[in-house]
């Protein structure tokens, strides 16, 4: 039985005419579905139809308008140079205005152009949000997808917007650019005196991490049960057969307690979602409340204290040592 | 079909494997490590054999020349237009001279600085710059010793044979920022260089030590838990600081833990002693530049200055070339009580 070791599904539905999922006059559905064989190894061959409408082509134009701004842009800091554009592109950046624009608007070259790509990518993501949330009314799904997406949203303007906002400048906020926001994280860290001692970064670390053992607990053992039918994880989630009573058996046996088929997707929806929510509140913290997380942890028992394995030292600027 | 999937998935696999692994960056074990703090908290220098051995090639030192003795005729009765040195023996003043020539100028000699014809004649640029730069090591060695100690330095610590610094630093050396139209500035950020460790931080990191404030001050982190304002250092404060500790960092050939106890980088009580070493040199080093090395702009031929007209300036990596004690902490100074060293006990 290697039939669950491997990437690949090994079995491929390919049915004669295109599936339609739900029948009846709920959806309207677009023609046009093809299949491909390749995907149809990691997923459903059948790709359509895809359900564009209004909300989709807003996003998509406000999408494409912060992608033009931010690469344009980017070009334009390696003079137009093509080759250097794609030497460089890991380092090149949209850099925010400077702390004096606060929150005013600043010169396209000064932080105008970040401003509009912001707008722009806030207004996508929104409209993206709204789709997601009409699709899965329109299918008669419960709306889990929509709320887990509000949860990255909502971390993302929290960084992005509106602590920048509650600190009065928008200069604290993300560059955009692959390294430039990854050196904003340092940075970020730096400035509020690390990050690491604050609770809800913490937080969402432990629910990151947690999700991806979920995720891999949950994998491993519907794969495991798979030869028992374990993968019918919605009917034995009422009607137990034997997948279910020997996956739950063995999470007993191996850590004395188990979730059910119904309550694993529970965890892993709740702390998938509370990574994003858990990490924003400590960024909306962060110099609106407590401007250096390290002697906070140190004023609330967070941090350890180690010997000195030298004589410590003093600041050279109080001590009056200086030049 | 699987088959052919699942191959060319280890075939991509393999290729970026063997990509990564003849890409720079890597530097193959032994690492050494030296503690320097409690155990736990990761105040470790890390390096190699073959760094040290390259680090040791690069800091060999220059022939042994011995400083004449100070009696006899004084430099200033012998000769013409001894502005500085001028206490000096004669032979003790060529000793020196000849020292300066091993040091600055082995190649080109006496003449990279003298006119042969009239030794005393002020008319080459490099003769005056060349007194300046006695100056400077005279102010190192004697106002500096919080940084320097007896150690000290000579012209070999930076030139190491050349006539200019390997190592200088001018403004504006960075990618060319985008000037002109609308298009954004960046304000000299998002561009890989050595200085910001190939990070996308600021390309020309030295500001502070080339700033007309009386102390390099480029603390951003709060000293308190709670916020009193909104207007203390913004985060971009935070990432200048950053790429001018990662520019003292390569200079040095160290990590941030050489000072620093990385967790609460601006904490004092929990620093190594070598933080209050380096905030010494970064003072030394804007004194320097402000007093010495940026107003040779005046003296310096177009070629020699920078790209916005400033004179090549020093920074951490200017003497220290990726050691964290200049030679390795051999003392050259010590042999030249005529440039303020400290004569060796």
């Amino acid at each position: 039985m290697s039939a669950y070791e491997n990437i690949f599904s090994p079995v491929e539905v390919w049915p004669e005419k295109p599936e339609e999922g739900v029948l009846g006059d709920i959806v309207e559905r677009e023609k046009g579905t093809i299949f491909v064989y390749l995907l149809g190894l990691i997923g459903n061959a059948q790709i359509g139809p895809i359900y564009l409408g209004t909300l989709g082509v807003v996003s998509l134009v406000f999408g494409f308008m912060a992608f033009e701004i931010i690469g344009l842009n980017m070009l334009a800091s390696v003079h137009w140079n093509p080759i250097q554009f794609v030497r460089q592109l890991p380092w090149l950046a949209l850099e925010p205005p400077k702390p004096e624009y606060g929150i005013g608007i600043a010169p396209l070259a000064e932080g105008g152009w970040w401003q509009l790509a912001g707008l722009f990518l806030t207004l996508s993501v929104l409209t993206w949000w709204a789709r997601i949330y009409r699709r899965a009314r329109a299918l008669g799904l419960g709306t889990h997808v929509a709320w887990a997406f509000a949860s990255a949203i909502f971390l993302f303007l929290s960084i992005g917007f509106i602590q920048p906002l509650l600190m009065g400048h928008f200069s604290e906020s993300v560059p955009f650019g692959i390294f430039p926001h990854l050196d904003w994280t340092a940075a970020f860290s730096i400035r509020y005196g690390n990050l690491y001692y604050n609770p809800f970064h913490m937080l969402s670390i432990a629910f990151l991490y947690g999700s991806a053992v979920l995720f891999a607990m949950h994998g491993a053992t519907i794969l495991a049960v798979g030869r028992y039918g374990g993968e019918r994880e919605v009917e034995q989630m009422i009607d137990r057969g034997t997948a279910a009573e020997r996956a739950q058996l063995f999470w007993r046996w191996t850590m004395g307690f188990n979730a059910t088929m119904e309550s694993i997707h529970r965890w892993g929806w709740w702390f998938a979602v509370l990574v994003t929510f858990t990490g924003a509140i400590g960024i909306l913290l962060s110099g609106t409340v407590v401007d250096n997380w390290y002697i906070w942890g140190i004023q609330h028992g967070l941090v350890p204290t180690y010997p000195h394995a030298v004589p410590p030292v003093v600041d050279p600027l109080v001590t009056g040592a200086g030049q | 079909m699987k088959i052919v999937a699942a191959l060319f998935g280890v075939v991509i696999a393999t290729l970026l494997t063997v990509a990564m692994l003849f890409t720079a960056g890597w530097v193959h074990p032994p690492i050494l490590s030296t503690q320097a703090g409690f155990r736990g908290l990761a105040l470790n220098q890390l390096t190699t054999p073959a760094a040290k051995a390259k680090l040791e090639l690069a800091n060999a030192l220059p022939a042994a020349i011995e400083e004449g003795p100070p009696d006899g005729p004084k430099a200033s009765e012998v000769y013409q237009n001894v502005q500085v040195l001028k206490d000096l023996s004669a032979v003790q003043f060529n000793t020196l001279m000849a020292a300066i020539t091993t040091w600055v100028a082995p190649d080109q000699g006496c003449n990279y600085c003298h006119n042969p014809d009239n030794l005393a004649d002020d008319g080459k640029y490099t003769k005056k710059v060349a007194r300046r730069m006695i100056q400077m090591v005279q102010h190192v060695n004697t106002d500096y010793k919080a940084h320097v100690a007896n150690t000290g330095v000579v012209c070999w610590t930076c030139h190491r044979g050349n006539p200019i610094p390997k190592y200088t630093w001018t403004n504006g050396e960075g990618y060319p920022q985008a000037t002109g139209g609308f298009a954004t500035t960046n304000r000299g950020m998002g561009h890989p260089s050595w200085a910001n460790g190939s990070t996308a931080l600021l390309q020309d990191p030295y500001g502070p030590l080339d700033s007309q404030a009386s102390v390099v001050n480029v603390r951003v982190q709060p000293t308190r838990a709670l916020p009193l304002n909104s207007n203390g250092p913004s985060y971009q404060d935070a990432e200048n600081t950053y790429s001018l500790m990662i520019a003292m960092s390569k200079g040095l050939g160290v990590n941030c833990t050489f000072c620093h106890n990385s967790r609460a980088f601006w904490s004092w009580e929990e620093s190594l002693p070598q933080r209050v070493t380096a905030w010494h040199g970064m003072q030394m080093a804007r004194d320097l530049n402000v007093s010495y090395l940026d107003p040779l702009k005046d003296l310096l031929p177009a070629e020699r200055l920078g790209k916005l007209g400033d004179a090549p300036k020093a920074n951490c990596m200017t003497c220290h070339q990726g050691a964290n004690k200049p030679l390795l902490g051999v003392s050259l100074a010590k042999d030249w009580p005529a440039l303020g060293g400290t004569a060796a006990k």
